[in-house]
C-alpha cells in the first residue's frame, strides 16, 4: 500500500464553517491525507513576531506559525493547502503572504482557497489532485518529450478535443462541444486517429483530463488519468518552448479558470475557480450569440472595436448581459461591445485569480480562448506585457495527456 | 445563582472560578493545549455542521464569514442566557483564547449591548495584577448575590 500523500492545512474558520470533513474527504479520494503541524504555544508567540504581520486573529497566528514550521523543516509535508473564509480581508491578507512566503522558501506545491459553508469535497478535489500529483509524479512531470505513438484527451466543460502524437509531433487532432460525454470523447477521438492515419490499436499509451477524464479514462482503458491544472500547464510549457524557467500559465476555460504559477513545468502555486460565469468563456460565447457571430469571429471583430467606450461589468454573467444588451441598445458598435466583453473577462480573471498567484514571465495563455485575440490583448494591457499563445493552445490538455501518457510506454 | 457567560469562552480557570463561587459559567468545553495539533487553537469539540453558519445568520449577516458565523451559532444563545459577564482582554493564549478576532468583536459588542452586571479586565502581566485580578473577579462574583 502506497503511502498517502501529507498535505498540511494552514487555515482558519473551517471547523466553525462546518466543511472541515469535506476537505478531508478531498484529500482522501486523491490518495491524500491533511495534517495539522504540530506547534507549540510559545512557537506560535515567537514565530508570530518574526513573521511581522500584526494580524490579531488567534487562527492566523498559528497559520503563520505552522508555514515557519515547514518552511524551517520543522515539520515535514509534501503539500501545503492554505484555506481561509471567503469575505474575510484580514485572512485574504495572510493567505496571500503565507502562500507567497511558502512558494519563494520552499518547493511544496501550494494551493489556497477561500471556503463558504456550502463548500464541499467536490469542489476541492481538482486542486487537492494536482497537489497530490506534483508531490507524487514529479518525476512524470519532468517529461519533456513525447515519444512513442500517443493519444490524449481532453474531456473539457465546453468542449472535448483530442490529440494523437508521434515522437513529439501532433499528427492528429479532433474538436467539438462537449455534449454526451463518451459519444463526444469518442467521435474526437476517431477524428483524431484518422487525422494521423493510425489505428486505435496502434495506439502506445492514452492519457486523459478534463471534467470528464474519470468516465471517458475508465471507458477508453487509460494509461494516465490525470487533473488539468498539472496537465495544462505542462502542455503549456511544452508548445511555447518554455520548459525551463519560470512561467505563468493562464487558462479562461469555459466554465472556470485556471491561474498557474510555474517552474520547470511544475506548478508551484495555482488557482482555480471563478466567482462567476461572466468571468469565463461562456460569457464570450453569449457575447458572440448577442452579437450573431461565431465565437471564432469575436476575436478579429474586438481588435477593430475600443472597450473604454462601453461600459461593462461581467462580474456577474447576468449584470455583463444587462451591460451588454444596455449598450447595443445606446448605439455602441458590435466591435466596442465585443472589446469590452474581451476587456471584462480578462479584468475579471486579473483581480479575481491572478492575485493569488506570481504572475512571472513568460505569461503563456491556452485553451480555446485563447484563439480570441481580444481576450489575448486585453489581458496583454493588464499584465503590461506581451502573452505568449502557443500553437495548438485549443488542445493544451490533449497535448499535455499525451505527452505524460508517453510515459508509461512499456518498453520506456 | 446567576449564568455568566465568560469571555475568553475557552477559558477553563475563569469557567472554574465562576462554578466555585456558585453560578453557572457559559462557556465552551474547549480546553486550550499547550501542544495544537487541530486545526484551530479551539477547534470545537462538537460535530458543527454546515447547518451551523446558518443558524449564525441571526447574529451575523450573510456577507460575514462563516467561521464566524458559525461561532455565534454557539456563543448567540450563551449571550442571549447570560444574566451576568466577565471579559478579560487581551488574554494570553494558554489562559483561553477564541480563534477569530471578528467573531470576538461581535461577542464583546453583543454582551456591551446587554443591561446586565459585567467585568472587564486586562490579564494581567505580573504577580501582583495577578492577584487583583482574581480579587476582583472574586468581589464580582461575591456581589451578584443568588449564589447556590
Amino acid at each position: 500500500m502506497t503511502q498517502p500523500v501529507r498535505i498540511a492545512q494552514l487555515s482558519c474558520g473551517p471547523e466553525y464553517s462546518g466543511i472541515q470533513h469535506e476537505i478531508d474527504e478531498a484529500a482522501r479520494e486523491v490518495g491524500g491525507e491533511i495534517f495539522f503541524p504540530d506547534v507549540a504555544l510559545k512557537d506560535i508567540r515567537r514565530d508570530f513576531a518574526k513573521f511581522g504581520l500584526d494580524v490579531k486573529s488567534p487562527d492566523l497566528k498559528l497559520a503563520i506559525a505552522r508555514a515557519m514550521a515547514l518552511v524551517e523543516g520543522r515539520v515535514e509535508a509534501d503539500a501545503v493547502f492554505i484555506a481561509t473564509c471567503f469575505r474575510c480581508a484580514e485572512a485574504a491578507i495572510v493567505r496571500n503572504e503565507l502562500r507567497r512566503y511558502i512558494n519563494e522558501h520552499s518547493r511544496l506545491p501550494v494551493v489556497s482557497y477561500s471556503f463558504t459553508e456550502r463548500t464541499t469535497s467536490g469542489t476541492l478535489l481538482t486542486r487537492m489532485e494536482a497537489l497530490t500529483t506534483i508531490a507524487k509524479r514529479r518525476a512524470l512531470l519532468a517529461r519533456e518529450t513525447q515519444k512513442g505513438l500517443t493519444l490524449g484527451l481532453d474531456s473539457g466543460s465546453a468542449t472535448t478535443k483530442a490529440v494523437v502524437m508521434r515522437d513529439n509531433k501532433i499528427i492528429g487532432t479532433g474538436w467539438q462541444p462537449t455534449t454526451e460525454v463518451l459519444k463526444s470523447a469518442n467521435e474526437v477521438i476517431a477524428h483524431a486517429l484518422a487525422e494521423a492515419g493510425v489505428s486505435r490499436d496502434e495506439i502506445q499509451a492514452v492519457g486523459t483530463t478534463g471534467y470528464g477524464r474519470f468516465l471517458v479514462g475508465k471507458e477508453i482503458n487509460a494509461d494516465l488519468i490525470q487533473e488539468e491544472l498539472t496537465v495544462n500547464s505542462k502542455g503549456a510549457v511544452y508548445l511555447a518552448n518554455r520548459q525551463h524557467g519560470p512561467a505563468t500559465v493562464i487558462d479562461i476555460g469555459g466554465m472556470d479558470n485556471k491561474a498557474i504559477s510555474v517552474m520547470d513545468g511544475i506548478p508551484g502555486v495555482f488557482t482555480m475557480g471563478g466567482i462567476c460565469a461572466g468571468a469565463s468563456g461562456r460569457f464570450l460565447e453569449m457575447t458572440a450569440k448577442r452579437l450573431g457571430v461565431e465565437i471564432t469571429e469575436l476575436g478579429p471583430l474586438s481588435m477593430k472595436g475600443f472597450g473604454g467606450r462601453v461600459p461593462m461589468n461581467s462580474y456577474c454573467i447576468v449584470f455583463g448581459t444587462q451591460s451588454l444588451v444596455n449598450a447595443l441598445a445606446a448605439g455602441s458598435t458590435r466591435e466596442d461591445v465585443a472589446a469590452a466583453a474581451c476587456h471584462s473577462v480578462a479584468e475579471q480573471v486579473y483581480e479575481q485569480q491572478l492575485q493569488e498567484v506570481d504572475i512571472k514571465e513568460p505569461v503563456i495563455m491556452v485553451g480555446g480562448t485563447s484563439l480570441i485575440e481580444g481576450l489575448v490583448f486585453a489581458m496583454g494591457e493588464l499584465l503590461q506585457t506581451k502573452i505568449v499563445v502557443p500553437p495548438y493552445s485549443q488542445y493544451i490538455g490533449a497535448v499535455g495527456s499525451a505527452l505524460l501518457a508517453s510515459g508509461f510506454i512499456k518498453d520506456d | 445563582m446567576v449564568k455568566v457567560f465568560i469571555y475568553p469562552a475557552t477559558s477553563l480557570i475563569l469557567s472554574d472560578m465562576v462554578a466555585r463561587f456558585g453560578h453557572t459559567p457559559l462557556s465552551s468545553a474547549t480546553a486550550i493545549r499547550e501542544r495544537i495539533q487541530t486545526a484551530g487553537l479551539e477547534s470545537p469539540p462538537l460535530q458543527i455542521t454546515p447547518e451551523e453558519p446558518k443558524k449564525g445568520l441571526k447574529w451575523a449577516a450573510v456577507e460575514v464569514p462563516a467561521g464566524v458565523r458559525g461561532r455565534m451559532s454557539l456563543y448567540g444563545p450563551m449571550i442571549e442566557a447570560c444574566e451576568a459577564a466577565i471579559i478579560i482582554n487581551d488574554a494570553d493564549l494558554a489562559f483561553g483564547c477564541m480563534g477569530c478576532a471578528r467573531t470576538n468583536e461581535l461577542i464583546k459588542f453583543l454582551v456591551h449591548q446587554k443591561d446586565i452586571p459585567r467585568l472587564e479586565l486586562n490579564y494581567p502581566k505580573n504577580e501582583e495584577d495577578g492577584v487583583k485580578f482574581v480579587a476582583a473577579i472574586k468581589r464580582f462574583l461575591t456581589g451578584l448575590g443568588g449564589a447556590k
